[in-house]
């Protein structure tokens, strides 16, 4: 495992082309290109202000970089850095940017979620969408790029417009049986669409592409609903992660629930193997001469590894506080494996704890506890591999063999907020608060 | 024979009858006298009273006793008589008095008796009836009490729904205030806009300002919309959906083909192992029904030509499952019954075999559990020697100690490696030195070689005469340029000029039957020398 020098970034912008060949930073209001391999800057633009999202499209010749206070958004094409395009909303201000999956439109809503306007690189036309809903997940696009989903709100009654990406035709616009559509998502086949509601009414719809639905699924009443949905890779299953603690899978053929995975306090009487992560106090010698110091940054950085626990194990839980809304309470992630044999989630109230599930067995196979809460976990596109980090100086990475911690190489504390992968699953993007770091994998190293 | 009336007057015994068998006697004795009479005779007058001078006596009325009037009369001194009597009298009133008394006491007694007896029997009763009511009142209590529990528990329970529903509530009332906040900041947020834009007027119009458009990612051009368009993409909806609907259901039916085979084998091996213990009738027509089924269903497979495909083959699926539903019992059953077999049997066999498999068992257990430690211990060190190859080299001394430790063995076959190194180094200098001495030799005899042989062709062509006493001075020159042997070269030379070398002296003209071999010996060994010589004893020239 190599760890590059560390770069520069602001506001977490940090992006690996579609192509796996360049890599787009932003500094402030200036978009690095670097080239993957050897980390040289290849192109350098400079935008009108600080940019506040940044993006590649999907042929990986264009970049689009938005400036949400200026209403701006500029792209950038890497074979022509001569070529430029702005686009100004003008005083309707923006609040979001995006790219169609053609790479040729820019979908830009607006300020208080007014319209979509969609403009066209091509020829320049402007398209409109009015009655946008303002929900954590309103648009969602196909995997093929055929079809966008948009979730829009009408006399107070939620709908979904399905469009044809090709020429922006309304194809379906059906009104969805939600109290309040919180998000929507596109199986990874294209031909069902998740729809659920806010976490006031736990009730999730499947509509088929053609706007029929084809079932509800609501688990309980009352109490505190749906946290996170996603579909496995195959299309297969539906994970539904709610308040309560608990998933729900459900198969996509009955949609029914076929299982549910529990996030018990205190584990025992299972299979799975239980990772603590502990920390190593640095021995502080009694000479506390210079060279000591100097060649022992160990006092900063606490060594640290995985240990295994034995059962049974009480995990650390932190009760959130009942008046305030949105609870630290209940899964908040949910990720599968690329090949969808695992699914890793994390549940709130035990926030340094990460779980692991094989979707095969439909039970429990890891649990990682750390020190401190877990930022982010991301899976290998290419391996089933989970790379997670917490806050601290340190990567950690779990696979079936095993997993392991190691720390991040650089001066000065380098604290892992996010991460992600590189699109072959050979290095890992590394992303502090203001800086940035490449790890590559070489081999193998996932002994215990 | 007057004792019985006398015994009866002085041993009246029961209480109610005293007074009245008194009078009854003193009656008695009145009318009676001639019975009292009878006592006292003319003839037995002395023994009457000594007989009752010794009553008297023993009563203690010594005092007085009855003597006759004159020794031998008839009659009684009067006196002693008269005192006795009045005497005997006291003692009788006295006694009357007293027994008066005793029979008042005793009525009185009885009377209190039957008095505490009623009592008695009435508080018994009441005791009875108290204790009957305490039971009742136990039970009673008791049912209470249970009733209390469970109302205690259904109180409980109700409480805390409530308290979870008010939790709910509380959540929900929290996050519809949140996001009525979140609503209401968002609605001034719009009306600041709005009255800013209303204020500014100037509209910033939106615009897009591109350097040049760009082309369709896919290279087409792009079409009008148009109702064809339109339809296409109903047309291409439709289609990806059913191609997804295809594939579900072509896995489906793969699966299901899969499982009814599965299922068909199950049932045969259920029979199979059924049968031969089954050997009764049932067991037959069960597997003729089996075989019916059998049949049935084949048929059944062969009808789904037909019409009402799904009919059949939801029948035949029904049947299947119904056939191996029935041997599953079946079986179970069976199995039941050798187990039960099998126990007993187990009892009275011998505990040998017992001991023996648990010991095999057992064996297998330690020896599983041993691996397990082993591999335990293993994955630890592993992960421990992990942990140290990952560590910087910022650990403590010890790690450090263990690295050199773990890693002295290599330093010394490395350092072994690089000693053999530096001597084929060394080796392979001398040799490259060698060579390159060899090579300029080699220059210089070949320079010198070639202007030999220069001189000796010009030599040889000149002296390409008729004559013959010419070429004999000319020989000797060409001799001297053939003998280059052996002294100098470190070099191997190829076959193919030593080849050539003989061909060129084969192809001189026979006239002169000049013949000389070129016996090149070129042995090429690695790091050795290599030597090319040319036979010296082979030329002959003639």
């Amino acid at each position: 495992m190599n760890f590059s020098e560390v770069f520069k970034q602001s506001n977490q912008l940090c992006k690996v082309s579609p192509d796996g060949k360049y890599l787009a930073t932003c500094v402030q209001y200036r978009l690095v290109v670097r080239d993957v391999s050897t980390l040289q800057i290849l192109q350098l633009y400079t935008c009108l202000d600080q940019i506040s999202h940044m993006d590649w499209s999907s042929d990986s010749l264009f970049i689009l970089c938005a400036m949400y206070k200026r209403g701006l958004v500029q792209v950038w094409s890497l074979e022509q850095p001569d070529w430029h395009c702005k686009i100004d909303e003008g005083s309707i201000g923006l609040v979001s940017s995006r790219w169609s999956p053609d790479g040729r439109h820019i979908l830009n809503t607006t300020e208080f979620h007014l319209r979509v306007t969609v403009w066209s690189l091509c020829t320049k036309a402007v398209s409109y969408i009015k009655y946008p809903k303002a929900c954590s997940k309103g648009i969602d696009f196909s995997r093929d790029g055929c079809y966008m989903a948009l979730a829009e709100r009408r006399d107070c009654k939620d709908y979904v417009s399905v469009f044809v990406c090709d020429d922006w035709h309304l194809l379906r616009h059906f009104e969805t049986e939600t109290q309040d559509l919180a998000g929507l998502e596109w199986s990874p086949n294209g031909c069902v669409l998740a729809v659920w509601d806010s976490c006031l009414e736990y009730k999730v719809l499947l509509y088929s592409l053609d706007g029929r639905l084809l079932s509800t699924y609501s688990a309980y009443e009352w109490s505190l609903g749906v946290k996170s949905v996603t579909w496995s890779p195959s299309s297969q299953f539906l994970a539904i992660g709610s308040y309560d603690e608990k998933v729900r899978i459900l198969n996509h053929i009955t949609w029914k629930k076929i299982t549910q995975f529990e996030h018990p306090s205190t584990i025992n009487n299972t299979k799975a193997v239980v990772y603590k992560e502990v920390e190593r106090r640095p021995v502080v010698s009694d000479d506390l001469s210079l060279h000591n110091i100097t060649v022992g940054t160990t006092l900063f950085n606490t060594q640290s590894k995985y240990e295994i626990c034995p059962l049974p194990v009480q995990i650390p839980v932190v009760k959130p506080d009942p008046d305030r809304a949105n609870p630290k309470i209940g899964i908040s992630s949910l990720a599968f494996s690329a090949d969808g044999r695992y699914l890793a989630t994390k549940n709130d109230n035990m926030a340094s704890v990460a779980w692991v599930w094989d979707m095969q067995k439909m039970n429990l196979v890891a649990v990682l506890e750390h020190t401190s809460a877990v930022k982010c976990f991301q899976w290998d596109p290419k391996h089933p591999r989970l790379a997670l980090c917490t806050g601290n100086a340190k990567l950690y990475l779990w696979s079936p063999a095993g997993c392991v911690s190691v720390q991040v190489p650089a001066e000065g504390g380098f604290q892992v907020q996010s991460l992600s992968w590189h699109c072959t699953g050979d290095s890992l993007i590394l992303l502090g608060k203001e800086q940035l770091c490449l790890c590559y994998m070489e081999t193998e190293q996932e002994d215990k | 024979q007057p004792t019985p009336l006398i015994s009866h007057a002085t041993m009246s015994p029961s209480k109610q009858n005293n007074l009245l068998s008194m009078y009854s006697s003193l009656s008695l004795s009145k009318s009676s006298y001639s019975v009292i009479s009878a006592f006292c005779t003319e003839d037995n007058i002395p023994q009457c009273i000594s007989y009752i001078n010794q009553e008297l006596a023993s009563l203690g009325l010594s005092s007085t006793c009855i003597e006759a009037s004159s020794p031998g009369a008839a009659g009684l001194n009067p006196v002693p008589a008269l005192n006795a009597t009045y005497e005997l009298l006291q003692i009788h009133r006295r006694t009357m008095c007293s027994l008066e008394e005793l029979e008042r006491e005793q009525l009185k007694k009885s009377s209190t008796l039957e008095h505490v007896q009623m009592n008695n029997s009435r508080l018994k009763d009441q005791l009875e009836l108290s204790i009957r009511e305490k039971s009742g009142l136990h039970e009673m209590e008791r049912q209470l009490q249970l009733k209390i529990k469970t109302l205690q528990s259904c109180l409980k329970t109700e409480k805390d729904e409530v308290q979870k529903l008010q939790n709910i509530i509380a959540s929900r009332a929290s996050q519809y205030s949140h996001d009525a906040k979140r609503k209401e900041r968002e609605t001034a947020k719009l009306k600041e806009r709005l009255s800013q834009l209303l204020v500014d007027r100037k509209d910033k119009k939106l615009a897009i300002d591109v350097l040049n458009c760009l082309g369709r990612s896919d290279g087409k051009r792009s079409h009008w919309k148009t109702a064809k368009a339109a339809a296409s993409h109903e047309g291409e909806m439709y289609k990806s959906l059913l191609s997804d609907y295809e594939a579900s259901q072509r896995s489906l039916m793969l699966e299901n083909a899969e499982l009814k085979k599965v299922l068909q084998q199950m049932k045969k091996e259920m029979i199979h192992v059924l049968s031969p213990r089954q050997p009764s009738i049932r067991g037959a027509t069960a597997d003729d029904s089996q075989e019916q089924a059998d049949s049935d269903l084949e048929d059944r497979a062969g009808d789904s030509s037909r019409g009402s495909l799904d009919k059949s083959c939801e029948h035949a699926r029904e049947q299947l499952t119904n056939s191996i539903r029935q041997q599953w019992r079946k079986l179970r059953n069976h199995m039941e019954r050798l187990d039960s077999q099998a126990s007993q049997v187990q009892n009275q066999l011998e505990s040998n075999k017992d001991v023996i498999s648990r010991e095999t068992h057992e064996d297998e257990m330690e020896r599983m559990r041993r691996e397990v430690q082993q591999c335990k211990e293993f994955i630890d060190a592993q992960q421990q020697l992990l942990q140290q190859q990952l560590n910087t080299s910022f650990d403590d001394e010890t790690a450090a100690l263990l690295n050199d430790c773990y890693t002295l063995e290599e330093k010394e076959r490395l350092k072994e490696e690089w000693r053999l190194f530096e001597e084929q180094k060394r080796n392979f200098e001398r040799e490259r030195t060698n060579f390159t001495e060899a090579a300029i030799r080699l220059g210089r005899e070949k320079k010198a070689f070639e202007e030999d042989r220069a001189s000796w062709l010009k030599n040889q062509f000149l002296n390409m005469t008729p004559f013959t006493d010419r070429r004999r001075c000319s020989s000797s020159d060409g001799q001297s340029a053939l003998s280059i042997s052996k002294s100098f070269l470190q070099l191997a030379m190829s076959q193919e000029t030593t080849h050539a070398l003989n061909r060129y002296f084969q192809l001189l003209p026979s006239g002169r039957r000049f013949k000389s071999q070129v016996k090149a010996k070129s042995r090429l060994r690695c790091g050795d020398l290599s030597i090319f010589s040319l036979g010296e004893d082979e030329n002959s020239l003639t």
